[in-house]
């Protein structure tokens, strides 16, 4: 964990709440570390944990998931279940080794952009602090190329 | 083609129960149909073919080989490749080669403390608490045993793969009905699905073959199923509190446990094109917990202690992470140790 | 996962990376954006990649047009401004040049990347990384074409206020039907119980009764008072209504209004909704004279033949044998194609602030009740007296902000108390010649011709104290306190504790949502925010609209306003209606979710997951159905389908996944494109 180790982060968005909220932090020039990326959801009860999964096995060493206050969501009530799958996935991300800190849930409305703003820096800290997540990059080493099946399952090999 | 015309069949058990071998056999007479149509190669369990046999045989003379068991060591790596330069058809047969199953299970820990616990448990008498050694020195000259992999894989995460059998095992009627297939197509009179398809399972979930009555589900609970009082033998067994798999795991083997009042565990693995198991029985309990706020929810959650075990008992090595830190940082090293 | 999927080889995609002046351009090398693009991102189908000045003006739309057609692209990325200002401007510009809009995707390098990141070197390597995403995304993206539903032409006004009232009006005038729920007896809403309005101080009933009377006649609009909504179905254009109307036990077609029953009931009844409490009603009534329609009810619970089975006088002295015991609630089911909330507010209960003392002092009133006391129709026929109906106050102290910007009970500010306590000023001043203070913590006179009637009740010589009332108590201490209220407060301006006797208190208590505002919003399919409002689509571009298409929201129901406010909320949602239904049919957002019924097992895990009602099942069939003009489009069944049989449009798992895989740059077929990542 030296000076130089700039942690990927992706963060999901919802298009009503957070992601405006991350506009709004752009049109205030709030300014955060550059190591998030973005993917914009319809609404926090978008997200697959697949996603989540994804990402931390395809090289992002944070995932941070936002969406509406609960009592506000756009769609009425999906962030709770948007909450419920964090909380779960948490659990099963603990049992794999992966430190809680990795994956993070932030509740942030439209009018929320500086407070999204110091999530994330503090999200990007706490990543830096905890390293390198490199999963899987030993899974490269074993014989010739693995072959996703195609087609018919989309789960090949890594 | 062999000598006598019938095309070549093999059957191997890698890191395996030997499950799957009895559910060949439990075709029961549909076995001589296999017999009739096809030259048995090379079957360890049933016959006493040799290694070298096969690496004698040309390349692609096997027209038919059912792989089960998943990578464990050296030994079945050089088989899975042995065996895929041998045949044309290579079938992931059964859950372990096609998802890693039981034996993936240890991914969830490095291999010291799965060592740990087989050679120095109370139960075992090793006072020098030896372990296992790749090679070692005898006065006969130099002993080799398979490698161990510190992370499980499944065939198909090392050699390419036509067809996938899921399972724990294959239903025999499923198997049936692939001996079938394969039988026919190879007199011409029927078409092989594209490769890389699943065969011998259906096209929904368990629930679709499931009798029991299922209405609109909330979780205020789960329930370790000794200990309900009274099981409803007619109704969803999640919406009386039981974890079943059944809504996220593959139709194909008849619901067989649900209708015998047991849950569903997850053996014949995803619904076709599904990027992840564990990831769906996820989504999907936590879906229709019945709580808002965090405390509520966990309190919950609490009431199912190993998401682990109960979403990826037979998928860990399959899924997105596959392996624990633990398991791939040990795996890193062996990597490194080995120049792979 | 890969291009295979749309039936084509590979896709011809267009990059545009947009300078935006020197808003992109000063942070990030852009020219370097679009040629790492043409260089790198080849093998996906990236066959030219510009960058221009700005891509939003016509020069730039002209750019992306003209590739289409010369370059044949299949895709267009536009690495520019955030979607919510200018994904309409490059899916129109596509669409003009035959390319179907949803084959263009717009991805933040402003919002996102220039404007929030200071190291110019990081923010250009997460400009191509993000770029990335969107060149994977676009890979996946489908032709698709907007939803179109029919709009039913009559539409439903719930709420029979002045917001409502005027709603009905416009649309009924334009040609078009309109059912005109209420609650009570009567329309009118809270309009009808004030005395004078301010800032002109017209006679609330004399502007408002006319309207009522246009209403009530009004060819196309179908007036149902004494009436709930109990259920909705449907969708924008297609909602369907069930109405209660409970039993008014009057014959409508025989009433004459002639008001002989209310006369000669036996049963007087506090009347806590009309008066505040503070006058009577009979058990058979209307709530005021001016009621529209003229029928009364009568009061179940009160009327003593109901009770009791006595009397019956009503019957028998009705000239038109109008009075039917037997009648029953009946349920009609409207078809409607727009909805138009105006449920107005219920004032907040100042028992809540023990210190003030209402309900315990006498002669401490509410806004509502002095409203009461000064109308001239009022149970004191419009003199200003005590709780003893007699005695004219000498002193009054009206405070303001009672139950508003507060912490301990509503945090917002109720927008009209300021101006209501000066026109209660004003009438006292004007009626009484009392004394009197008003006690505040800011003046808040911003709209039109406000100011200056707060001018014209300092000039007529009402005491203003700037401080937030403690306590208002009859505890004497002082001399000349004896047999008075006293308020106790801190005179902020001279930095003193006072302690000033007043014969009667006036609390501008606070205006909150309805009690059964939840209930309301969820039986419409919309939200409330937490303090219970609800919610409009968008505060400042789109208020009277909610976010779902085809409800739209006027008046007090959004939030606390004057009453020019909520006319002109009341009009502005008509507008809306009129559009709808001037254009026969709405174009949807194709962001849809759908089962696919071979993969669907019947779990039924999916069910319970959908708020606006979007999905059903089949018991026949053991499978669920999406109704695609229902669904909003948020995913959530998509995401939970253990099954994997939902998917979605416009942001599929596909789709999803691939920008996540081009944003850690690499290929969806996980071939790593560019090790390591910025900075």
């Amino acid at each position: 964990m030296t000076g130089s180790f700039e942690p990927v982060i992706i963060g999901f968005t919802c298009n009503w709440c957070s992601y405006r909220a991350a506009d709004l932090a752009g049109t205030a020039r709030e300014k955060y570390p550059p190591n998030i990326r973005l993917i914009r959801l319809m609404c926090s009860g978008r997200l697959d944990p697949s996603f989540v999964l994804k990402a931390l096995a395809s090289g992002a060493d944070g995932v941070l998931i936002t969406g509406c206050h609960p009592g506000e969501c756009h769609y009425l009530e999906q962030n709770y279940k948007a909450l419920r799958r964090f909380l779960l996935l948490r659990r099963t991300l603990t049992q794999l080794g992966i430190e809680p800190g990795r994956v993070k849930l932030v509740w942030a409305s439209a009018a929320e952009g500086h407070r999204l703003a110091q999530e994330i820096t503090t999200m990007v800290e706490e990543v830096r602090a905890l390293g390198p997540l490199n999963w899987a990059q030993a899974a490269n080493g074993f014989g010739p190329e693995p072959v996703s099946a195609p087609a018919a399952a989309e789960g090949g090999a890594a | 083609m062999s000598a006598n015309g019938k095309p070549k069949f093999a059957m191997y058990w890698a890191a395996s129960c030997g499950g799957c071998e009895i559910a060949v056999l439990n075709i029961h007479e549909k076995i001589l149909d296999v017999d009739a149509n096809f030259e048995i190669v090379f079957w360890p369990v049933a016959m006493d073919t040799k290694y070298k046999d096969v690496e004698a045989m040309p390349d692609g003379a096997i027209t038919l080989t059912l792989f089960n068991g998943s990578i464990r060591n050296t030994e079945n790596a050089e088989m899975a490749h042995l065996l895929r330069r041998k045949s044309q058809i290579l079938v992931a047969f059964g859950s372990c080669a096609c998802e890693g199953c039981i034996p993936g299970l240890a991914n969830l820990s490095a291999p010291e403390s799965l060592f740990e616990a087989v050679y120095d448990s109370i139960s075992t008498e090793n006072p020098e608490g030896i372990r296992p050694q790749a090679t070692w020195d005898v006065p006969e000259g130099e002993l080799h045993i398979p490698e161990y992999y510190p992370v499980l894989r499944t065939l198909d995460q090392i050699v390419p793969v036509d067809y996938y059998m899921p399972g724990c095992p294959p239903e025999s009627h499923q198997i049936a009905a692939v001996v079938d297939l394969v039988i026919a197509a190879l007199q011409g009179k029927a078409e092989l699905p594209p490769r890389g398809s699943v065969i011998g399972a259906g096209s929904s979930t368990v629930c679709d073959e499931c009798p029991r009555a299922r209405n609109c589900k909330t979780i205020k609970r789960f329930e370790r199923i000794q200990l309900v009082k009274h099981i409803d033998p007619n109704l969803c067994l999640l919406e009386q509190g039981i974890p079943c798999n059944g809504l996220a795991t593959s139709s194909g083997c008849g619901a067989l446990c649900p209708r015998a009042g047991a849950p569903c565990i997850g053996c014949y693995g995803p619904a076709q094109g599904v990027m992840e198991y564990g990831a769906r029985l996820l989504t999907a309990y936590a879906s229709v917990i019945d709580a808002n706020t965090p405390e509520e929810i966990e309190r919950i959650l609490d009431t199912l202690p190993d998401p682990v075990g109960q979403f990826y008992r037979f998928s860990l090595a399959k899924s997105l992470l596959r392996a624990s830190k633990a398991a791939w940082e040990e795996e890193e090293r062996y990597a490194a140790a080995h120049h792979h | 996962m890969s291009a295979q999927t749309n039936g084509q080889p590979h896709e011809r995609i267009g990059v545009y990376v947009c300078h935006c002046g020197s808003n992109i351009a000063g942070v990030i090398d852009v020219e370097e954006v679009a040629q790492w693009a043409a260089d790198k991102l080849g093998h996906r189908g990236v066959v030219i990649a510009r960058d221009y000045k700005f891509m939003c003006s016509s020069l730039g739309q002209e750019l992306i047009e003209r590739d289409i057609v010369e370059l044949g692209l299949t895709r267009v990325v536009v690495a520019a401004c955030s979607p919510h200002l200018h994904e309409q401007t490059f899916r129109t510009a596509c669409a003009r040049a035959g390319l179907n809009r949803y084959l263009c995707e717009l991805v933040s390098i402003r919002e996102h990347a220039s404007w929030v990141h200071t190291d110019k070197r990081a923010a250009t390597e997460k400009a191509k990384a993000l770029l990335a995403g969107g060149v994977e995304r676009v890979a996946q993206h489908a032709p698709l074409e907007p939803l179109r539903v029919p709009i039913h032409p009559a539409t439903l006004v719930v709420g029979g206020g002045i917001a409502g009232i005027q709603a009905a009006l416009e649309i009924a005038d334009a040609g078009y039907p309109v059912y005109l729920v209420e609650r009570e007896p009567s329309i009118g809403g809270h309009m009808a119980q004030f005395d004078k309005t301010f800032p002109t101080m017209d006679c609330a009933a004399c502007i408002l009764t006319p309207r009522m009377v246009s209403v009530g006649t009004h060819p196309n609009i179908t007036l149902l008072t004494w009436s709930e909504v109990t259920d909705v179905k449907g969708y924008v254009g297609n909602f369907t209504v069930t109405v209660r109307r409970k039993a008014r036990y009057i014959k409508t077609d025989l009433c004459t209004g002639c008001g002989i029953c209310q006369d000669k009931c036996p049963k007087k009844v506090i009347d806590d909704v009309f008066e505040a409490g503070l006058g009577y009603r009979k058990a058979v009534y209307t709530p005021f004279p001016q009621a529209v329609p003229k029928y009364p009810v009568i009061d179940y619970d009160n009327c003593i033949y109901f009770q009791k089975g006595t009397c019956r006088a009503c019957e028998k002295l009705c000239p038109t044998e109008a009075i039917d015991f037997e009648q029953q609630d009946e349920y009609l089911t409207l078809d409607v194609g727009n909805i138009v909330l105006a449920t107005g507010f219920d004032v907040m209960d100042a028992r809540r602030i023990a210190q003030y003392g209402y309900g315990r002092l006498a002669n401490v009133f509410t806004s509502l009740e002095f409203e009461r006391l000064s109308n001239a129709a009022g149970p004191t026929n419009g003199r200003i007296v005590l709780r003893d109906g007699v005695t004219t106050p000498q002193t009054v102290g009206i405070i303001h902000c009672v139950g508003s910007r507060d912490r301990n009970f509503n945090n917002y500010c109720s927008a009209i108390c300021c101006m209501q306590s000066l026109k209660f000023a004003h009438l006292i001043k004007e009626r009484t010649g009392a004394t009197v203070y008003n006690f505040y913590i800011d003046i808040r006179t911003t709209a039109k011709a406000y100011d200056e009637f707060y001018q014209h009740v300092l000039e007529e010589g009402t005491i203003f104290v700037r401080g937030r009332v403690a306590e208002v108590t009859d505890a004497a201490r002082l001399p000349g306190e004896e047999g008075k209220l006293i308020i106790q407060v801190e005179d902020t301006l001279v930095g003193r504790q006072r302690r000033i006797p007043v014969d009667m208190v006036v609390l501008s208590v606070g205006l909150e949502p309805r009690r059964d505002s939840q209930e309301v919003a969820k039986l419409f399919g919309i939200s409330c925010s937490a303090n219970g409002w609800i919610i409009e689509k968008h505060p400042k571009l789109d208020p009277v609209a909610t976010m779902t298409e085809g409800v739209f929201v006027a008046g007090c129901a959004q939030g606390p306003k004057d009453i020019p406010s909520t006319v002109a909320q009341g009009a502005a949602a008509a507008a809306r209606v009129l559009a709808h239904i001037q254009q026969k049919e709405i174009a949807l957002e194709p962001i849809r979710a759908s089962v696919d019924e071979t993969k669907c097992s019947g779990c039924r895990i999916c069910n319970n997951l959908c708020p606006f009602n979007a999905i059903t099942f089949h018991e026949d069939r053991m499978v669920t159905e999406i109704n695609p003009a229902l669904c909003q489009g948020c995913g959530t069944c998509v995401a939970a389908c253990p099954a994997g049989a939902i998917s979605g449009t416009v942001f599929s798992n596909d789709q999803v996944l691939a920008q996540l895989e081009g944003l850690l740059l690499r290929t969806v077929k996980g071939m790593q494109l560019e090790e390591g990542v910025p900075a």
